[in-house]
């Protein structure tokens, strides 16, 4: 075939729609901490986010696909951050930033902080660290891409 | 009769700067009053100390301003020091005024770019934090942490600093005035920003001591006040620096400050790499296998400089190898406290900037 003649390329519906929806990946700004200041970290100029295709941060979460839980959830916040996940449109997933999202973190025998934000929202990938690097963050960004196309990790 | 519109700002919102609710009565576009809510970020880490051993609270002190943690830990120490009486050799002191300046430059970065972000200018967002990676990997190199650093510890530094990354920090103070000058550049080029900024949020230096403000705010109201020059720790006696103040008292005067500041700091980055003595970089007394038994009595109250503002620590002290009492006097909750001052008879819009102006951290504010 030459160069600049029609091709075809055969591929499942599923394939190419799961393919898509990896690559646009909006995460909702959901900083409640000192993670936050990593997320932004992972926007800005050293780690681009943007090659992986969420580079738009929205700031209603009708518009977003993917909550980045960045910073300690405490009692106070849960159900707002609750609302803010129901708001959300389906397919939605959600990125658990920091040891004090995953279990606590350094707060754990703290009175008003939630012990993992899984006791509130479902959440996909956990990313540890206090705070995490943004290569960590991007690492875990690529791998809930890799679970939206439905490969395994290894 | 007037009829006031309610609107809800947060907890999730851009300009928030974390998690502030604020309830805002309208009438038209203009605020008329508003009521910050806060405690969305209340973790209690003052109660935790309590059951902490004096080193390991640093862990919490790091995370209160999450910006700028250097800045936190030394003034923890400062406090924690007097009360186990251990006295932190003379290199450590110039160490962690080096430390304690690169926070505040990363600190003031941060903010310039959140300003930025509030007002619509995207493109200062990535230059400051273009800077601001340069500051995170002297940190890194140092302690292995970007952000977190958990560097200091009670009569010492955690490892010492190396010529590597003495040239590390000199290399990064040679290119980063240039940087400064041309993020300054794209900020004060721009004639939206300075009709956003110029006039709106005039504190006055009355109402400015009255609300407890302190730091680069206070300073843009015209009161000459730094704990670093009134009531001088570590080394800052020993270092060549002006204070920066401006009269005007609006969002651009403490635009203004801040990048004084940050020219400031560079210059006693300088005087201090050239200056830092020899010698150990921790108290024998101050051991590893020593930290848990360290025991105080008494009381004390530290203030420290930070980025935002005064800084003060008390401790209370009964004798056991864990604090009675760690209170800590933040510097951005008396800082907000001012805005429903500021932000009243202005545009909505406005608010937003004046609340950017702030520098709020709710790590702090909340605790």
């Amino acid at each position: 075939m030459k160069s600049g003649e029609p091709g075809a390329l055969v591929t499942t519906l599923e394939k190419a729609l799961t393919w898509g929806r990896s690559n646009s990946i909006w995460p909702l700004t959901m900083g409640l901490a000192c993670c936050a200041i990593e997320m932004m970290g992972t926007q800005a100029s050293q780690l681009d986010i943007s090659r992986f295709g969420s580079e738009i941060f929205r700031n209603s979460p009708r518009q977003s696909d993917l909550m980045i839980v960045a910073g300690t959830v405490t009692k106070k916040m849960a159900p707002r951050l609750k609302r803010l996940y129901d708001e959300m449109p389906f397919p939605k997933y959600v990125i658990a930033m920091g040891v004090c999202v995953i279990q606590g973190g350094p707060y754990v025998h703290g009175y008003s902080v939630v012990l993992g934000v899984d006791r509130v929202v479902p959440v996909d990938v956990y990313v540890p660290g206090c705070p995490p690097t943004p290569e960590a963050l991007t690492y875990g960004i690529m791998t809930l891409q890799k679970k939206i196309r439905g490969e395994t990790d290894r | 009769m007037q009829d006031f519109i309610e609107i809800n700002f947060g907890p999730q919102h851009p300009s928030t700067h974390g998690v502030l609710r604020l309830k805002a009565k309208l009438d038209g576009e203009i605020v008329k009053e508003i009521e910050p809510v806060i405690g969305y970020l209340h973790r209690n880490a003052e109660k935790l100390c309590e059951m902490t051993f004096y080193a390991d609270n640093l862990v919490y002190f790091d995370r209160m301003d999450y910006v700028a943690s250097m800045l936190m830990e030394s003034g923890y120490l400062e406090a924690a020091e007097k009360i186990l009486n251990i006295v932190p050799p003379e290199r450590v002191l110039w160490i962690r005024v080096i430390m304690n300046e690169l926070s505040r430059i990363a600190s003031h970065l941060v903010w310039a770019g959140a300003f930025g972000l509030d007002l619509g200018m995207l493109t200062p967002f990535f230059y400051c934090f273009a800077e601001r990676d340069k500051v995170l990997e002297v940190f890194t190199e140092i302690c292995g942490s970007r952000q977190e650093t958990n560097y200091m510890s009670i009569g010492g530094v955690y490892q010492d600093i190396t010529p590597g990354i003495v040239d590390h920090i000199e290399a990064f103070l040679e290119s980063f005035p240039k940087r400064l000058e041309e993020i300054y550049k794209i900020f004060v080029g721009n004639d939206v920003f300075i009709s956003r900024n110029k006039g709106i949020g005039v504190m006055s230096r009355e109402v400015a001591i009255d609300y407890g403000v302190t730091g680069p705010m206070l300073r843009a109201s015209g009161v000459n006040y730094d704990v670093r020059k009134a009531e001088p720790y570590l080394v800052y006696d020993k270092l060549n620096f002006e204070v920066p103040v401006s009269y005007k008292g609006d969002n651009l005067a403490r635009f203004l400050v801040r990048f004084e500041e940050m020219r400031q700091s560079v210059h006693i980055l300088k005087q201090a790499i050239r200056k830092i003595p020899d010698g150990p970089f921790f108290n024998p007394k101050a051991k590893k296998s020593m930290m848990i038994r360290l025991r105080g009595d008494g009381e004390y109250y530290a203030r420290t400089e930070s980025s935002k503002g005064e800084f003060g620590v008390y401790i209370v002290a009964d004798g056991g190898v864990k604090p009675y009492r760690v209170h800590v006097r933040s510097p951005t909750f008396k800082n907000l406290s001012v805005v429903q001052e500021l932000a009243k008879d202005q545009m909505i819009a406005d608010m937003v900037a004046i609340l950017g102006s702030v520098d709020l951290v709710f790590g702090e504010v909340d605790r």
